[in-house]
């Protein structure tokens, strides 16, 4: 019980995806959230990624959480600097509102 | 190693009630500082756990770059208060049931995996990536990286270096008019159009035409 093993960290790690996915359908309303649950989705593939490397004792995980962070930080730039444009065009980043291209 | 289980206890559940609230909270500046809160307790977990330099990376990265990036274009963009109307709005949207319905088989479909998952009998002969304990994290990870995965290591630069590029050219415009300085225009100056000798008579003075 005392002993923290793999089991705890990727329960974590699968917490907070699914708090992540949660987040994505539950925003309805602003964009910029599920951005936000988008960068926490990414997080615990970072847990998973780092605690496996650690109680494997292989140090390639880390490598990737490494590429996976320079990944997220130039999709959160584009995506950012996309509703940045979008909102100067339209005025709204209401998620209910984005029905430009009628999907 | 009981305080390892404390630790591990305090800042996961830290980061689980702080990732809650990035979904819930009606302010989205809230958001983003719950937001910063999760990735400081989850870099604390990384730290704990043996991973310093990720770790810091994440600190640097995430609570560095990436929250304040979000911080400055929530309070460009004027949302802040938007989500207030999704808790005051009547008809409620039938996206959320269905959400709440994936997501809790997602979360069932993961612990099934962890719970009845197992290491493969010859898994440890990965000898060469393996984690030595005379060398610190960053010197080791510092080995591999420039080494083994420095192709990988150069693509992720280009990737950076082509969202820096979109994100620049996604947001800049072209004001109306600001009056700028043209480099091209200065330089390419000839002395027949900036100077012009007249013919001055004695006391007549000089007209010159706008």
């Amino acid at each position: 019980m005392t002993e923290i093993t793999l089991g705890h960290y990727l329960t974590l790690g699968a917490v907070i995806f699914t708090i992540g996915i949660i987040g994505i359908f539950l925003n309805r309303k602003n964009i910029i959230v599920i951005l936000m649950s988008i960068e926490l989705i990414l997080l615990a593939v970072n847990i998973n990624l780092v605690s496996f490397s650690i109680y494997l004792g292989d140090l390639s995980g880390q490598v990737f959480t490494l590429f996976i962070l320079t990944v997220a930080a130039a999709e959160a730039a584009i995506g950012l600097a996309i509703i940045v444009v979008y909102y100067r065009n339209s005025g709204t980043i209401r998620v209910e509102e984005i029905d430009k291209l009628k999907g | 190693m009981i305080a390892h289980t404390i630790f591990f206890y305090i800042f996961s559940i830290i980061a689980v009630i702080s990732a809650i609230m990035v979904t819930v909270s009606k302010n989205t500046v809230h958001s983003v500082f719950f937001l910063i809160l999760d990735f400081i307790s989850i870099s604390c977990l990384f730290i704990m756990i043996g991973a310093e330099f990720l770790g810091m990376i994440m600190l640097i990265v995430y609570v560095g770059a990436v929250a304040v990036l979000f911080l400055f274009v929530v309070m460009m963009l004027n949302v802040a208060q938007q989500k207030n109307q999704w808790f005051l709005s009547e008809e409620t949207s039938s996206h959320i049931p269905v959400g709440l319905i994936i997501s809790t088989i997602i979360f069932f479909e993961l612990i099934i995996v962890i719970g009845g998952w197992k290491y493969k009998p010859d898994l440890f002969n990965s000898e060469n990536l393996s984690i030595k304990n005379e060398i610190s994290n960053t010197h080791s990870l510092g080995q591999v990286l420039y080494t083994d995965y420095i192709h990988v290591f150069q693509i992720s630069g280009m990737i950076l270096l082509i969202a820096m590029i979109g994100a620049i050219v996604l947001t800049f415009r072209q004001r109306e008019g600001v009056k700028k300085q043209s480099y091209l225009k200065q330089i390419s100056r000839e002395r027949s159009e900036g100077v012009e000798l007249l013919e001055v008579e004695s006391n007549k003075g000089v007209k010159v035409d706008d």
